[in-house]
């Protein structure tokens, strides 16, 4: 282990401005919420949103700016690189979780307790809920259809999502290829393979737009679709959300590469940034396979 | 990059700033365990407030001083405050407070996102304490929120409740991340893992289970959100969903968080009886071990909290079995602590009696919690005054008697000063008294089969329900000696020295008291606390 001192930053007034503006964004989303289901227009809630949205943007800016700024200045050891990769590390095992509870949610359902509604297995009897109700899976017909009108039909895997399985997959391929370039400080290839990554994901974030929309306008497979429109979404939705985000993070790495950042030997940024990418990845596959496919 | 480097720059020299701006900004690990413990402390008046309530309500059957909805709200807001503003933010203060302290480190391993872990949580309990004034009342469907209750039937203000736990999640997880990044990067060189004091073993385990069930919560309330506003249905069967779904992603992090309050509870203990029985801790190994095995098991065991809500018998069968199987672990903790004692040169100050408590009485809870484990018997104890004695058995005298034994242990290392010992005694026997008397007789309200939640009861719990309201009053009341004697510790008290007890061991007592502002500036040298000194001195 090192002995060079651990570089301990001064006071800093990020943080306690990222807490406030995280408020402001729960307040405001709050407000808005509530006064969107209770028919009361959101004006000031969307304020407060939007206001917090853009304190926590300006912040999260400028903080990483900050750190940037500290690691080109080499403030940073062997030391604290490692405790960057560890709590990216932990970071990325909290999203695995976070998925895990809904992909949970989705097997619960799928293998037990629609079943039972249906009347097959040990806790059959709930059928006397609804008798007559048929469970099957995908769930078009629901228990109580006017409360919850089933899907009229399904995304076809074969057609978009395989797509989007492929190009997610070559997009993990293509951000690979540019670390290597890194590596062999090659950048104009850097460059080359992080725009192809980032256009590839942008290409999957139309397409799953395109999906929603036709899953909306022709389908009927909604959020109010009953269980299987509400674990689709849930579980599409936060992926696309993540995809989102690795794109962004993607871009800062692109103009941080154009702008001469990272070294072949030491770029943290641009791993932890490819790390995050693969595990959008591996989820996808997940989905493919279980909300898809099977 | 040549122009660009310059020398490493010495983290010693800086001390505090002067001000607000040294709490709002600061980057430290003992400012920010501070701030962590005195939050907390805020927070247990505010939750005990809220208990000191539902006592006086429960004094006499009938409904005397607030209404049921009221009522509601208090039981509901009384846990979660507890739970997430009280426990866990106390144990995150000792964790920055002792962690680098112990590894001689000069700080946590991130610091500028330590203190944004710190400074969320007053946001988010602000938020969460608004809801009570919110048209329709505040969150009144218990702590564990079961849906439909917590969908359907919630007040509006369980929007502002899930954002609330939204922020606290974050708040967790990236403390814990930091927890983690600090035990595994930053120890002195020469300490092994198995060379690390049993509380930071404990708090590494904890933070692990912090990442992996924090986001379980965020997932469930999401999935909460997304019924209670944009139609989804996962916990209506209507839809082909299942309340007890909830129940399900729920426990999936209930459990594990049980653990996560009593962990660090237990290496608190671990530090303070080698300490004053003036002995190495007794099978330093399968300590280690054993809190692993309880941390691995608390992922297989969720659903004993269910036995009542209708699962096939295989799973009521597997959920016991694997429940009953934590008492292994657990009773080798207990064996150990008691094996530490035996022959040890005992001396009893509070922190030993604390800890000396902490042994007996959660072992109590944890043997009503063995009863609860069996599920036929369960079918009788389940939403009694039993499962409320059993919870608080492992809270109060558990968690909060650890917490205030390691306050107690560490407050002349952390302030410089010793404390009142004849107050400290004074309030270690008042609370013994008053949690014992408190939670005692709700062991046989709930065998009798009073339901817990109710602001009213049937005429035969009468006697146990006043004497336990009694004993809070005497248990709430008899914390301000605690507050009195921390606050004039902190102002003057005869200098503590480094060392403080005779049998301390460890690297935090080799720095002086109180410590400099930033620990360790240079790696200290380091000796194996546990293993070579056989008696700690």
């Amino acid at each position: 282990m090192s002995t060079q001192a651990y570089y301990v930053p001064a006071q800093s007034r990020w943080p306690i401005m990222a807490s406030a503006s995280l408020f402001l964004i729960a307040f405001g989303a709050g407000t808005l919420i509530n006064a969107l289901s209770a028919d009361t227009g959101g004006g000031l809630g969307l304020t407060l949103l939007l206001a917090g949205a853009l304190c926590m943007g300006l912040i999260l800016t400028g903080w990483f700016g900050h750190v940037i700024d500290e690691s080109r200045q080499g403030l940073y050891s062997d030391q604290m690189d490692r405790s960057f990769r560890w709590g990216m590390s932990w970071f990325i095992f909290s999203e695995v979780m976070f998925f895990s509870a809904f992909f949970g949610a989705l097997f619960y359902v799928r293998n037990l307790s629609v079943p039972w509604l249906g009347g097959e297995g040990e806790k059959g009897v709930a059928n006397m809920l609804w008798q007559g109700f048929e469970a099957t899976w995908p769930l078009m017909k629901t228990p109580d259809m006017t409360a919850y009108p089933g899907p009229g039909g399904l995304i076809d895997p074969l057609h978009l999502p395989l797509v989007n399985t492929l190009l997610l997959l070559s997009s993990s391929v293509t951000v690979t290829f540019a670390h290597y370039r890194l590596k062999q400080d090659r950048r104009p290839q850097v460059i080359l393979w992080l725009i192809l990554t980032i256009a590839l994901g942008s290409a999957f974030l139309v397409f799953q737009a395109v999906e929603y929309v036709e899953a909306y306008h022709e389908l009927g497979l909604t959020l109010h679709a009953g269980i299987y429109g509400a674990t689709f979404f849930i579980l599409t939705g936060f992926h696309g959300m993540h995809v989102t985000l690795g794109t962004l993070m993607l871009v800062i790495i692109l103009l941080r590469v154009i702008r001469g950042h990272f070294e072949p030997d030491h770029h943290f940024g641009f791993e932890a940034v490819s790390w995050y990418w693969h595990f959008v990845d591996v989820v996808w596959v997940g989905l493919f396979l279980f909300v898809y496919l099977l | 990059m040549g122009s660009l480097e310059k020398s490493v720059h010495s983290t010693g020299h800086h001390g505090p700033a002067t001000g607000i701006t040294r709490w709002l900004y600061t980057t430290n690990h003992k400012d920010i365990g501070t701030l962590y413990l005195f939050f907390s402390l805020t927070m247990f008046f505010i939750g005990g407030c809220m208990a000191l309530t539902i006592r006086a309500e429960l004094f006499q059957p009938g409904l005397q001083l607030v209404r049921p909805e009221f009522f509601n709200q208090m039981t509901t807001s009384h846990g979660l405050i507890m739970v997430f503003g009280a426990v866990m933010p106390a144990f995150v203060g000792l964790a920055n407070w002792l962690i680098p302290m112990m590894i001689g480190a000069p700080d946590m391993a991130l610091p500028r996102m330590n203190n944004w872990s710190f400074w969320i949580l007053p946001f988010a309990f602000t938020m969460m304490l608004s809801t009570l004034l919110m048209e329709g009342g505040g969150p009144n469907f218990g702590w564990t929120f079961y849906a439909p209750l917590s969908t359907t039937y919630a007040p509006p203000s369980v929007t502002f409740f899930i954002f609330a736990v939204h922020m606290m999640g974050i708040s967790s997880i990236m403390g814990a991340i930091n927890v983690i990044a600090t035990i595994l990067n930053m120890r002195t060189p020469g300490m092994k893992l198995m060379d690390m004091p049993l509380f930071v073993w404990t708090w590494l385990i904890t933070a692990f289970l912090l990442i992996a069930v924090m986001p379980v919560l965020a997932g469930v309330v999401t999935m909460m959100l997304m019924d209670i506003h944009f139609g989804t249905s996962f916990f209506d069967a209507a839809g082909g969903g299942d309340p007890v779904l909830f129940q399900h992603v729920f426990w999936f992090f209930g459990h594990p968080e049980v653990y996560i309050m009593i962990l660090p509870a237990f290496g608190v203990v671990s530090e303070i009886i080698p300490t004053f029985a003036r002995k190495r801790l007794f099978g330093y190994t399968s300590m280690v071990y054993a809190t692993a095995s309880i941390a691995i098991l608390s992922f297989i065991v969720w659903a004993h909290h269910m036995f009542a809500v209708g699962m096939p018998l295989a799973g009521e069968l597997f959920f016991m079995f694997t429940t009953m199987l934590i008492a292994v672990p657990t009773g080798v903790k207990v064996f150990n602590w008691v094996a530490t004692m035996y022959r040890g040169s005992m001396t009893f100050e509070t922190p030993m009696l604390f800890a000396l408590a902490f042994v007996v009485l959660f072992t109590i809870g944890g043997f009503s919690g063995l009863m609860l484990a069996i599920a036929p018997a369960d079918f009788q104890y389940h939403d009694t005054y039993f499962v409320v004695a059993h919870f608080h058995y492992v809270l109060v005298p558990g968690s909060i008697f650890a917490l205030m034994a390691a306050t107690y242990f560490w407050l002349p290392k952390w302030t410089g000063h010793m404390y009142n010992e004849s107050m400290a005694k004074l309030h270690f026997w008042l609370s013994f008294i008053g949690v014992n008397i408190t939670f005692f007789p709700m062991h046989f309200l709930g065998l009798a089969g009073m339901p817990r939640r109710i602001p009213d009861y049937a005429l035969q719990f009468a006697d146990f329900n006043m004497v336990a309201t009694f004993g809070a009053f005497l248990f709430g009341f008899s914390q301000l000696v605690f507050v009195y004697n921390i606050i004039s510790c902190i102002r003057s008290g005869k200098q503590a020295t480094d060392r403080v007890w005779e049998g301390s061991h460890g690297l935090e007592w080799t720095l002086p008291s109180p410590p400099p502002y930033h620990s360790f500036t240079e790696p200290p040298v380091f000796t194996h606390p546990y293993k070579e000194n056989d008696r700690g001195v």
